[in-house]
């Protein structure tokens, strides 16, 4: 009933008109959906300082508290600084920057693969007279990328909030990174010891009192989400450690 | 075709009627026909993702089955199943898209939910064995109905599962402080996606011990 010739004639007209559909359809909705992905950054940015905004006003919040974005490499330096929307030093905007393809040079660097020195983005927040750092993260859950912020008080040892983010963690395990319950445990954590050695946060399976950590470094994993929470410790140890030299010379001035 | 138009259907004649309502019971996609049973385990932890889950399932059965009935006598069927395949695929990747660009909220909420539609085969099901043969209004309606039923399930296991494995029903604490401080702890298991299994059992069997005709004889 249907020739070979009317097979193939049906079967490209098809795939030639949904691929032209779901093209435009891509090219019409990129702008919007950029948009949206640049608010939930400032947003998170913004969270982890424990500033509330919307979508609707993040933008006009961001301007307003984050005063500084300071680009540093792994010596510590201070490479670029861009504040008030004016680089007052070279000419790369911390918010701009990739932290996954900065962990990834960071990597190659050090296998010897790649040549490319990493660099870090860094944000001064200023919220009433505190003056805050916050520092994004980048890792690996069960499923896929797990991400978040850091905002540190001014002493930049002492956790101020953070947030996290996944892609793709299982709902009601994993998935529980980003709800209150656990990222509310952050909060006083500090990242140095008292001799002022780098120890990061651990997220504990079985819980920080059952184990012999000190417990201003650990907080407890999720039940059932065990990968997922070692990731979250790999990616603040892996992240955190980048900017140790970095708060070293500050404190040091 | 045009000899159909002269005696029209009324909008909801008993037979869509039918078609609409079959599916919340006698003909239910999961607990009578057992399909979708992969999905209904791995949404139903929570009852929004759920919620939103039945909702998109129903739009794309609907407009898929719709598309497809629209289409029917022009699909070569040596390749019916890639144009169903090409169908559904197009318009969950379209879903996507917009649920991104202007709910950015809720499609972070579903992020790979929206891809296991695709495979979902309460559609394939319902494109080969309804849309294919049927008019496009019926092909709609039947769509809506199987959504319907398809949700309807997953509406109840999420609720359980929510209830019983975290305390709450829609992200609310409903479990009163006075059960925990009895002694009352919240059921880990109902978490796991076993226990979807076990509680979609349950349906069946209360389903099946009020309507004798779905039993079989043996």
């Amino acid at each position: 009933m249907y020739s070979n010739g009317y097979i193939f004639r049906y079967a490209s007209i098809m795939v030639v008109l949904v691929a032209a559909l779901l093209s435009a359809a891509a090219i019409l909705l990129q702008p919007a959906q950029e948009r949206n992905v640049k608010i939930e950054k400032i947003q998170d940015i913004l969270q982890s300082a424990n500033i509330t905004s919307t979508t609707a006003n993040a933008e006009e919040l961001y301007g307003s508290h984050i005063v500084k974005e300071i680009v540093i490499n792994s010596a510590g330096e201070e490479l670029s600084i861009y504040s008030n929307g004016k680089f007052e030093k070279g000419n790369q905007r911390a918010f701009e920057l990739d932290v996954k393809g900065e962990l990834k040079a960071k990597q190659e660097l050090k296998s010897g693969k790649g040549k490319k020195e990493p660099v870090f983005p860094l944000f001064v927040c200023q919220k009433g007279d505190q003056q805050l750092y916050i520092i994004p993260l980048y890792g690996v859950g069960l499923w896929g990328p797990v991400w978040g912020n850091m905002a540190l008080k001014s002493d930049l040892n002492t956790v101020e909030g953070v947030t996290f983010g996944h892609k793709t963690e299982t709902p009601g395990l994993g998935a529980e990174i980003s709800t209150p319950i656990f990222e509310s445990q952050f909060p006083g954590k500090a990242i140095f010891d008292s001799d002022g050695n780098f120890v990061s946060i651990t997220v504990v399976k079985g819980g920080v009192a059952n184990s012999n950590l000190d417990p201003v470094h650990g907080v407890d994993a999720i039940s059932g989400g065990t990968i997922t929470s070692n990731g979250v410790s790999s990616m603040l140890k892996n992240c955190l450690e980048n900017y140790v030299t970095y708060i070293k010379n500050q404190k040091a001035i | 075709m045009s000899s159909e138009k002269t005696e029209r259907e009324p909008m909801f004649s008993a037979k869509t009627k039918k078609l609409l309502i079959g599916p919340l019971n006698k003909d239910n996609p999961i607990t009578v026909q057992v399909l979708g049973i992969c999905s209904a385990l791995a949404v139903t932890v929570k009852l929004e993702p759920a919620f939103v889950m039945a909702v998109s399932v129903m739009v794309v059965t609907a407009m898929s089955n719709l598309l497809i009935s629209l289409l029917r006598n022009t699909i070569p069927p040596r390749i019916r199943i890639i144009v169903q395949l090409v169908v559904i695929a197009a318009l969950v990747i379209l879903v996507d898209q917009v649920l991104k660009a202007y709910v950015y909220d809720v499609s972070k909420q579903l992020s790979v939910f929206v891809g296991l539609i695709i495979t979902n085969c309460i559609i394939m099901g319902r494109l080969e064995a309804f849309a294919m043969a049927n008019k496009p209004w019926d092909s709609f309606v039947d769509g809506i109905g199987n959504g319907l039923g398809y949700g309807i399930i997953l509406i109840i296991v999420a609720f359980f599962r929510e209830l019983l494995g975290s305390g709450t029903i829609w992200g609310f604490h409903v479990m009163p402080k006075a059960f925990y401080d009895m002694g009352y702890v919240n059921n880990g298991m109902m978490i796991l996606p076993p226990m979807a299994l076990v509680v979609v059992g349950i349906i069946i069997w209360v389903q099946r011990s009020r309507n004798p005709e779905l039993q079989e004889e043996n």
